[in-house]
C-alpha cells in the first residue's frame, strides 16, 4: 500500500510540469497584456515596467526565471495590484474559497450517498421516484438560476437567510452560496450511487451475503457500499475541481470575498502572475485530490493495489 | 430417521411484464436427517428456485407459495428479518460460482467470521479462529494465510472450500449445495464431492444437491429427485432410478450421459429440448419429447404417485422400458 501511494506520488511530479509549461505558454499566447490599459502609457515608463518584471527577455528566459522561482515556493508579484504578490492574494481569498468549496463537497457527497443508496434499496417505490425528481432538478437547472431562484425565495420573499453579501463568520450567509454549490454535486453522485447499488445488490456475493442471514444492515454496510462507493469516488476529483471552478461563479452571484474575484479580474487584466499562480494552486490541488482518490480507491478494491 | 425438511405444494411464480411463469409446481418432498438428496434436471427445470425459494432468495419479481417446514417453522413466506435466524444457522447454501459468490472487497475471514458473530455471539477473535479451523478443515493448505487472502488471491478450487467452510460454520441442519462443482476442474471436482460427502457425514447435515450431472449423484446421492418442467417426475433411491428408472425421461436422462464401461460410438440425446415454461404442452409436460407418449398422456397430467417401495414417478405408462427399440 505504501509503494503504491509512493509510485502514485513520483507519477504526479511530470503531469504538474506538463502542466505549469502549458499554462504558462497559452496565457503569453492571449493578446494584450498587462499594461495595455485605455490610456498608453509613455514608453520608457512601459519599457521599466517591461523590464522591472522581465517581460523584456525571451520568453523562453521568462519561462526559466518563472520555474525557478516556483521551485522556490515563490508564485511572483502582482502585476496590475501594486505592492500586492500572488501568495499574499491568494492568502487572502482562497481559505475563504476553500471552506465554501469544501463545505459543498463533504454536504454533498454524504447527501448524494446516502440518498443514491435510499433510492437503489427502494428501487421504483416513491422514495425512488421523489430522489429522482429532486436530482433532476439540481442538474437541469444551472447555478446562476439556482442562485438567483432561492435568492428571491429564501432572500427575498421569506427573509429566512440572507440573500447575498458577507459578515465575518456568519454562517446564514453561507447556506445558500454553499446550496447552489453543493446541489448538482449530490445530484449527480446519487445517480452514479444508486446506479451501482442496484448493480452490486444484484450480484452473486451479496446474494452469498443474504444466504448467510447476515440482516439487512450488515448487508448493506458491510458486503454492498464498498464495491458500490468505486465509481462514486472516482468521480470525486474531478467532481472537486468542478466545486472548486464553480465556487469562483458563485461567489460572484453571492458577493463573497473568495479568490474569484481576484482570478476573473486577473484573467481580464492579463495580470500572467495572478492567473498562472491561481492555476497553478487548482492544478495541484487536484493532482492531490486525484491522489488520495486513488489511494482510497485501493482502499475499497484490494485488486487495484497490485496493478 | 426424523426428517429436517418436509416440502408441500410448493410453487414458485415469476411476475413478467403481462404474464406469469410458473417455475416450481406443487412440490412435494421430505428430507431426512443427514441424508443426500439429488435434485436432477435440465437448465430451467426449476431445480434452482425451488430451493432458492425456500432460502428466500428468489429475485424480487418471484413469489413462493406452499411450505417448506423445517422443525417447526415455515420457511416459504417468512419475513426477511425473520428468515436471517435461521438462514446460515440452520439452513445453508452454496452457489453455482465461486468465482463471483465471494465479496472480493472483504478478507476470506471477515466473511467467514460474521456468520459466527451473527448466529453464534462469538467474539470477533474467536470466531476467526475457529474460521480458520474450519478452512484447515476443508482442506485448505496454510489456513492463516489464505484467511488473509482476498478471495481473487484464491483459484476456484480453493474458493469452493472457503464456500463450503463458510456454510458449515454453524453446523447446518440443511446444506443446499447448487451446482457445486459445475464451475470446477474436472480433478477438482470429485475431491469436492469426497469433502462434501466426509463433512456432511461429520455434521450429520443433510445435503441437497442441486446438479445436472448424474455422474455426481451415483457417487454421492441417498435419493434423487427427477425434475421437468417445474415438476418431480421421478423420486426414490439412487440405485433404483439409476438400474430401474420408471419415468421415460429419467431413463433418457440415464442414456445421455456418457459411461466408461460401454464403449458405445454415440451418445443417445433426449430428442428435442426442454420446454418452455410459460408454453407447457398440454397434459404431461415430456410428451412430446417421449417415446412411449399415448393418447391419454396429451389429454391429461400424470400426478406423482407411489411406483413401488419409496420410489414415486408421475407417469401412466407402466410398460417394460428398452431404451434400444424406441431412439
Amino acid at each position: 500500500m505504501l509503494g503504491y501511494a509512493l509510485r502514485r506520488v513520483l507519477s504526479a511530479i511530470p503531469i504538474a510540469l506538463i502542466a505549469v509549461t502549458v499554462c504558462f505558454f497559452v496565457l503569453r499566447l492571449a493578446p494584450g497584456g498587462p499594461f495595455d490599459g485605455e490610456r498608453a502609457l509613455p514608453p520608457t515608463v512601459l519599457a521599466n515596467l517591461r523590464a522591472h518584471y522581465n517581460l523584456d527577455q525571451p520568453l523562453v528566459v521568462q519561462y526559466l526565471i518563472y520555474i525557478w522561482r516556483l521551485l522556490q515556493g515563490d508564485l511572483g508579484p502582482s502585476m496590475v495590484i501594486d505592492g500586492f504578490n500572488v501568495s499574499q492574494l491568494i492568502s487572502i481569498g482562497f481559505p475563504f474559497t476553500l471552506t465554501v468549496a469544501m463545505s459543498a463537497f463533504v454536504i454533498a457527497t454524504v447527501i448524494g450517498v446516502i440518498a443514491g443508496m435510499i433510492a437503489a434499496v427502494n428501487q421504483n417505490k416513491w422514495p425512488d421516484y421523489v430522489l429522482v425528481l429532486v436530482v433532476m432538478l439540481g442538474v437541469v437547472i444551472p447555478n446562476f438560476l439556482m442562485a438567483a431562484l432561492l435568492q428571491l425565495w429564501f432572500g427575498v420573499y421569506l427573509g429566512w437567510l440572507p440573500a447575498g453579501g458577507w459578515v465575518a463568520g456568519s454562517i446564514p450567509h453561507l447556506v445558500l452560496p454553499v446550496t447552489v454549490l453543493a446541489w448538482p454535486h449530490a445530484a449527480r453522485i446519487s445517480r452514479l450511487m444508486r446506479g451501482s447499488m442496484i448493480e452490486v445488490l444484484g450480484t452473486n456475493f451479496v446474494r452469498t451475503a443474504r444466504s448467510k442471514g447476515l440482516g439487512q444492515r450488515l448487508v448493506l454496510a458491510r458486503h454492498a457500499i464498498k464495491p458500490a462507493l468505486l465509481p462514486v469516488v472516482s468521480y470525486l476529483g474531478p467532481g472537486m475541481s468542478y466545486l472548486l471552478t464553480g465556487s469562483l461563479a458563485v461567489e460572484q452571484i453571492f458577493g463573497l470575498p473568495g479568490i474569484g474575484k481576484y482570478f476573473v479580474t486577473a484573467a481580464l487584466n492579463r495580470d500572467y502572475g495572478v492567473v498562472l499562480g491561481t492555476t497553478i494552486l487548482y492544478m495541484f490541488i487536484i493532482l492531490a485530490l486525484n491522489l488520495i482518490v486513488d489511494l482510497v480507491y485501493a482502499w475499497l478494491d484490494p485488486k487495484v493495489r497490485y496493478r | 430417521m426424523s426428517e429436517v425438511l418436509k416440502v408441500e405444494d410448493m410453487s414458485v411464480t415469476f411476475d413478467l411484464h403481462d404474464s406469469e411463469v410458473h417455475a416450481v409446481r406443487e412440490m412435494n418432498f421430505t428430507l431426512a436427517e443427514g441424508e443426500t438428496l439429488a435434485v436432477v434436471g435440465e437448465s430451467g427445470s426449476g431445480k434452482s428456485q425451488a430451493f432458492l425459494s425456500i432460502m428466500g432468495l428468489l429475485a424480487k419479481n418471484g413469489r413462493a407459495t406452499g411450505r417448506a417446514v423445517m422443525g417447526d417453522v415455515d420457511l416459504i413466506g417468512m419475513a426477511p428479518k425473520q428468515l436471517d435466524i435461521y438462514r446460515g444457522k440452520d439452513i445453508a447454501m452454496i452457489f453455482q460460482d465461486p468465482m463471483t459468490s465471494l465479496n472480493p472487497t472483504l478478507r476470506v475471514k471477515t466473511q467467514l467470521a460474521e456468520v459466527l458473530v451473527t448466529h453464534r455471539n462469538f467474539d470477533k477473535q474467536a470466531a476467526i479462529k475457529t474460521s480458520i479451523e474450519m478452512l484447515e478443515r476443508v482442506g485448505i493448505p496454510e489456513p492463516v494465510k489464505r484467511a488473509n487472502a482476498y478471495p481473487h488471491e484464491l483459484s476456484g478450487g480453493m474458493r469452493q472450500r472457503v464456500m463450503i467452510a463458510m456454510s458449515l460454520l454453524c453446523q447446518p441442519k440443511i446444506l443446499i449445495a447448487d451446482e457445486p462443482t459445475t464451475a470446477l476442474d474436472v480433478t477438482v471436482q470429485a475431491q469436492m464431492l469426497d469433502l462434501f460427502k466426509k463433512l456432511t457425514e461429520d455434521f450429520g447435515t443433510a445435503l441437497v444437491l442441486i446438479t445436472h450431472d448424474l455422474g455426481v449423484v451415483a457417487g454421492i446421492a441417498d435419493r434423487m429427485m427427477v425434475m421437468y418442467g417445474g415438476r418431480a417426475v421421478e423420486t426414490g433411491k439412487t440405485d433404483d432410478l439409476f438400474y430401474d428408472p420408471r419415468h421415460p425421461y429419467t431413463l433418457g436422462l440415464l442414456h445421455s450421459t456418457p459411461h466408461i464401461a460401454k464403449r458405445t460410438a454415440r451418445l443417445d440425446p433426449i430428442q428435442g429440448l426442454p420446454p418452455s415454461l410459460e408454453h407447457l404442452p398440454q397434459g404431461c409436460s415430456f410428451n412430446p419429447r417421449c417415446a412411449f407418449a399415448f393418447d391419454r398422456c396429451h389429454a391429461e397430467r400424470p400426478p406423482l404417485t407411489e411406483a413401488g417401495e419409496g420410489r414415486q414417478k408421475a407417469c401412466f405408462y407402466e410398460g417394460a422400458m428398452k431404451y434400444g427399440e424406441v431412439a
